[in-house]
C-alpha cells in the first residue's frame, strides 16, 4: 500500500531524510507483523495455530483493541473472517496514529500522513492554511464531491465503489443490502476515525445515526441514491477551494 | 484462491437468508441471481468451482458459467458469477457481496431530525489530499480473475 508523508516544518534540515526513512520502516515492520497476505508474518502464524501464549506484547494489544472496538460498535467490527484474524481495519489507523505521534516527538507540527486513503494531518499546510482532504465520489472514483479543511485530526473512508462498464452487471436488487456507498468520518486522530468508520460502514443506513451519536466523530455517509447524509456539526469542517 | 468448505456452506446459508430478506423487503422487479439455489448448490459439490460443463470452445473462453474464488473485501466477502456464451462474457453477477449480514436494511430510512442531507455535487478536484476506500474494488477484481481463470480455453 502507497504511503505518503509531507512535512511543511522549516526547521527539520539535515535530519529529515534519516527521520522519514524511520517512519516507512516501522510501515514496513507493521506490514511484516500483521499482513495476512505474508505467510511468515506474526498474524499468518497466529492464524496458523500461534498459542496466545507465544505472540508479542504489542500483538496481545492490538488484539485487544480490536475486541473492545467489536464491543463499542454492538459487533459490527468483527475482525473474525472464516475462523481467520484480519486486524487490518484496526491496524492502519493505528499505525498512522503511532507515526505521527513519532513525528510529533521528533518536534514537527506541520505534516500528514496519508496510507490507503487514511488520513491523520497536524498543523497547516505550506500555504499556511489548513490541509484541505477530498472525498471521492464513489459512483465517479477521478471525482471529488466535498472538500473538507483539517487541522489536527485523522479522516477515514469506507466504501464500495463498482465501477460502471458494460460487462458489470450488479442487480438493482443489491440497492437493499447496498444503500450505502461511502462513509467518511472525522475524528481527533485517524486511529478513532478509522475504526468507527469500518463499523459504520457496515451498518448501512443506521451508520450515520451511530456517528451522530459519538460526540467526537462526524461523519459524511453516500447512500445509493447519491443522496449523503451527514452529521449537525460535519459542516465546520467543510471548506470550499478558492 | 480455493474454496474452503465451510466457506461455501456459509455462502449457502447466508444466500438463503439474503433472499427471504430481499423477498420480505418486497423486491420484486427481477428474481435476483441470489435466488437461483440450483447453481449455488452445484457449485458446492465441485470443488474447483465450475457449475456448467463446457461445450463450444471458440475464442479464449469456453461456454459456461464459472464462480470465482471468495475475495476478501475486509467488511464482507465478494464473489462473482461469470457466464460465457460464444467465447465471450456475457454476463457477470454478485453471489456474495459486502454487508448482505444487514438483512434489516430501511431502504426508506428517514433521516433523523438532526442529520442533514443534500445531494452529492462535484467539487474543485484541487485538494492536496484524498480520503477513499479501495478494499472492495479490488476484491471484486480478484473474484473475477478467479472466474476468468478457470473459464479460460
Amino acid at each position: 500500500m502507497p504511503i505518503t508523508v509531507e512535512v511543511v516544518d522549516e526547521t527539520v534540515g539535515k535530519t529529515m531524510a534519516g527521520n522519514f526513512k524511520k517512519v516507512f520502516a516501522y510501515f514496513n515492520d507493521v506490514d511484516k507483523r500483521y499482513s495476512t497476505y505474508k505467510p511468515n508474518s506474526e498474524i499468518s502464524q497466529i492464524n496458523d495455530g500461534l498459542p496466545r501464549n507465544q505472540w508479542s506484547r504489542e500483538m496481545k494489544q492490538v488484539i485487544d483493541l480490536c475486541e473492545q472496538t467489536k464491543q463499542q460498535t454492538a459487533g459490527y467490527f468483527d475482525i473474525k473472517r472464516e475462523h481467520k484474524l484480519d486486524p487490518s481495519g484496526l491496524v492502519k489507523g493505528w499505525a498512522i496514529r503511532n507515526a505521527a505521534n513519532t513525528l510529533l516527538d521528533m518536534g514537527y507540527s506541520n505534516f500528514y500522513i496519508e496510507a490507503g486513503g487514511d488520513i491523520q494531518a497536524h498543523g497547516l499546510n505550506a500555504n499556511q492554511q489548513a490541509w484541505s482532504v477530498g472525498i471521492r465520489n464513489p459512483f465517479k472514483p477521478d471525482e471529488i464531491i466535498k472538500v473538507l479543511k483539517i487541522t489536527n485530526g485523522g479522516v477515514a473512508t469506507s466504501g464500495t465503489y463498482i465501477r460502471g462498464t458494460h460487462i458489470y452487471n450488479p442487480h438493482d436488487n443489491f440497492k437493499a443490502a447496498d444503500a450505502i456507498k461511502s462513509m467518511t468520518v472525522i475524528g481527533p486522530d485517524i486511529y478513532e476515525a478509522d475504526r468507527f468508520a469500518t463499523a459504520a460502514f457496515a451498518m448501512g443506513p443506521k451508520g450515520i445515526d451511530f456517528i451522530e451519536q459519538q460526540p467526537n466523530l462526524e461523519g459524511y455517509s453516500i447512500g445509493a441514491d447519491k443522496v449523503a447524509t451527514f452529521t449537525s456539526g460535519f459542516d465546520r469542517f467543510v471548506g470550499e477551494d478558492a | 484462491m480455493n474454496y474452503k468448505e465451510p466457506a461455501k456452506k456459509i455462502v449457502i446459508g447466508t444466500t438463503v437468508l439474503g433472499v427471504f430478506a430481499l423477498y420480505s423487503l418486497g423486491i420484486r422487479d427481477k428474481v435476483p441471481v441470489l435466488s437461483k439455489p440450483s447453481s449455488i448448490v452445484s457449485a458446492s459439490s465441485n470443488s474447483s468451482g465450475t457449475v456448467a460443463g463446457s461445450t463450444a470452445t471458440t475464442g479464449q473462453y469456453k461456454d459456461g458459467a464459472y464462480n470465482g474464488s471468495v475475495a476478501d473485501a475486509y467488511y464482507g466477502n465478494v464473489q462473482v458469477s461469470v457466464t460465457i456464451k460464444a467465447g465471450g462474457i456475457v454476463d457477470v453477477q454478485f453471489l456474495q457481496y459486502p454487508n448482505t449480514h444487514s438483512t434489516s436494511v430501511d431502504i426508506n430510512q428517514q433521516a433523523m431530525p438532526y442529520l442533514k442531507q443534500e445531494a452529492i455535487q462535484a467539487k474543485s478536484a484541487n485538494v492536496q489530499i484524498v480520503s477513499g476506500a479501495t478494499y472492495t474494488s479490488q476484491a471484486f477484481t480478484e473474484s473475477l480473475s478467479n472466474a476468468l481463470m478457470q473459464a479460460k480455453v
